[in-house]
């Protein structure tokens, strides 16, 4: 078939991505050495010989660093070969003081692997995308260059220099930006949740190279467009941005250029935030000038399958695990389930023991969704300082569930709690909410009938909703009153007499 | 095995040595005079070996993930060719770099 122009006048096209993501593995020392990774330290107060590369001195590897590479790959779906070693990328530049970076060449720690990305809620199906690989290695200091105070030279800091990396490379499995940003939401979700990475762009601690080209379908020939490698994007919107941006740009180089990628090898582009544009960084890849060895002060690594094993075991329950188990255990909806499970641990755990207390799972997720949610947004605060206990939510909204308190009082408890914490007898004290008794909610009944009875004859003549009127006049008289006991109570007085 | 002056030319800016074309004439055979004696190991037959990656015959040296004290920093610093008592001090790179 002939692919013909749209009504942009562009040929159908498909966006191929891959990406690699550096994520900062949460050690207390670096990889090689034991000097502190703390973010955030004064420039040069986190380095010792190892690190800057002086003679001599003798890297040896971070165990942690290795049991948190086994837990990402695991979680990953990787193979994890039973030997991996160390290797030297060599390059020169002002904050790599060794002239090399130890890294992992052809036995990565972590082999071939895969992560599933879930169903969206906007109808996107679930989809597979492809590892390649995950290998450790060391990152590399910070240049600093202040082009008001004019060129004349670049401060380093040399703190983050042997920090430990994983590196996860995908497969060109990617089709769109949005779909790059799913990945990298769920890859967080992941590697947050099992505490290997806190994954925080800001800090550095998720880094994003996205490469990008074309598959062009143009009349009946198929065209593919260099490829591009876009760096220095700092938050997962600049990722999404950038590869939409670049996309396009692809698309009007090659109708101006015809630049294919048999005519025009891989370069290096920019992302710039404030124009939201990609702009040529590097002409030229120069990969196959490393020159990568075997690191020779360093030893190999071998992993029995024993040890592999055990860190499978503790695993425990992955993000996706959890999404499934809360539509069967609790019968949440898969949207709901991808909501809470999607905020992480802390509040997957405040779920479930609210859940439990209130013995209500679908208010509990609804409460969570709207009043809980929202309020950690508007304040913007952390669950941890949330002043309202897991159990006393529960017991709440097991209130609410009984009966014995309505949605609208409840959510005067919710807010009193908000402001003074507590237990929720000390709440429903300060609010003078006590239950109403049979007795009091029978002469309240009597007392409503007995000022309305044209009301009574409404409902007779089949209008139930005349009833609203009179809940209305009973909760001024009594806030308390349960406005569906009192329903119940009214419409059994009337069909009595 | 012969270099050509271009390789050697690629060799040199690979580890940023600045050679003069005098340089460059005499590297050549010193090079190759290193990888033909390097080059009699490739009489052996190694179909069946599997490639070593250490030379010592000891697997899995770590240390415990704790921190340890470094360098004080003025001790870092003392031996840059410049400093501003809290960096190094480089000649101007554009932002990005390399790796
Ligand atoms: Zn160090």
């Amino acid at each position: 078939m002939t692919a013909t122009r749209d009504d942009h006048g562009r040929f159908p096209f498909e966006t191929i991505i891959g990406l690699e993501v550096h994520v900062q593995l949460k050690t207390v020392s670096k990889l090689f050495c034991r000097c502190s990774t703390k973010f955030g330290a004064a420039p040069n107060t986190q380095i010792c010989p190892v690190c800057l590369g002086l003679p001599g001195a003798l890297p040896v590897i971070n165990q942690q660093a290795i049991e948190l590479s086994i837990r990402a790959g695991l979680a990953l779906n990787c193979r994890i070969p039973e030997f991996t070693k160390w290797d030297r990328k060599q390059y020169f530049y002002p904050d790599l003081p060794k002239g090399y970076q130890i890294s992992q060449y052809d036995l990565p720690i972590c082999a071939e692997g895969y992560l599933d990305l879930p169903e969206t809620d906007t109808g996107e199906a679930a989809k597979r995308i492809g590892l390649f690989r995950a290998h450790l290695e060391e990152d590399a200091g910070k240049s600093m260059h202040d082009e008001t105070g004019g060129l004349t030279q670049s401060r380093i800091d040399l703190n983050r220099c042997g920090t430990p990396l994983l590196e996860i490379v995908t497969k060109p499995d990617l089709r769109s930006a949005e779909e790059a940003r799913r990945f990298l939401l769920e890859l967080k979700l992941l590697l947050t949740h099992l505490e290997i990475s806190d994954c925080e762009m800001q800090e550095g601690s998720l880094r994003v190279d996205a490469n990008v080209n074309l598959h062009i379908s143009a009349g009946n020939q198929k065209v593919v467009t260099p490829i591009v490698e876009i760096k220095n994007m700092n938050s997962f919107r600049a990722v999404e941005r950038a590869i939409g941006f670049e996309s396009l740009r692809q698309y009007d180089e090659w109708e101006e250029t015809g630049a294919t990628i048999q005519t025009v090898s891989k370069r290096t582009f920019g992302w710039n935030d404030v124009r939201e544009q990609t702009f040529v960084q590097r002409e030229k890849e120069e990969s196959a000038d490393y020159r990568y060895f075997p690191d020779p002060d360093l030893i190999p690594v071998a992993l029995p399958a024993e040890r592999v094993d055990a860190i499978r075991a503790a695993l425990g329950e992955l993000p996706s695990q959890t999404r499934t188990r809360f539509e069967t255990q609790y019968q949440l909806k898969p949207y709901d389930a991808d909501v809470i499970v999607n905020q992480g641990p802390t509040l997957v755990r405040y779920f479930e023991a609210v859940a439990k207390v209130a013995g209500d799972a679908k208010r509990t997720s609804a409460w969570i969704q709207q009043d809980v949610m929202r309020t950690l947004k508007e304040q913007q605060c952390e669950l941890n300082d949330f002043p309202i206990a897991a159990p006393t939510l529960g017991q709440l909204l097991r209130k609410v569930t009984e009966g014995s308190l309505d949605n609208a009082r409840a959510r005067d408890v919710f807010q009193y709690l908000l402001r003074h914490g507590g237990t929720l007898d000390e709440a429903t004290k300060a609010l003078g909410i006590e239950a109403v008794d049979q007795s009091e909610l029978d002469l309240l009944c009597d007392r409503l009938l007995a000022e309305n009875a044209k009301v009574i004859d409404d409902v007779r003549g089949g209008k139930q909703q005349a009833l609203g009127a009179l809940i209305g006049q009973a909760k001024r008289i009594n806030p308390n009153v349960n406005p569906g006991q009192l329903r119940q109570r009214l419409l059994e007085k009337i069909n009595a007499v | 095995m012969a270099f050509s002056e271009q390789e050697i030319r690629q060799l040199a800016r690979l580890a940023r040595l600045e050679l003069t074309a005098e340089e460059v004439r005499m590297v050549g055979p010193q090079l190759e005079r290193i990888l033909e004696f390097v080059q009699q190991l490739a009489e052996l037959n190694t179909d069946q070996v599997e490639p070593m990656t250490t030379a010592l015959d000891i697997q899995n040296c770590w240390a415990a993930d704790q921190v340890a004290d470094g360098l004080q920093r003025s001790a870092a610093l003392a031996n840059a060719p410049q400093a501003d008592g809290e960096h190094f001090l480089v000649p101007p790179v554009l932002p990005g770099g390399n790796g």
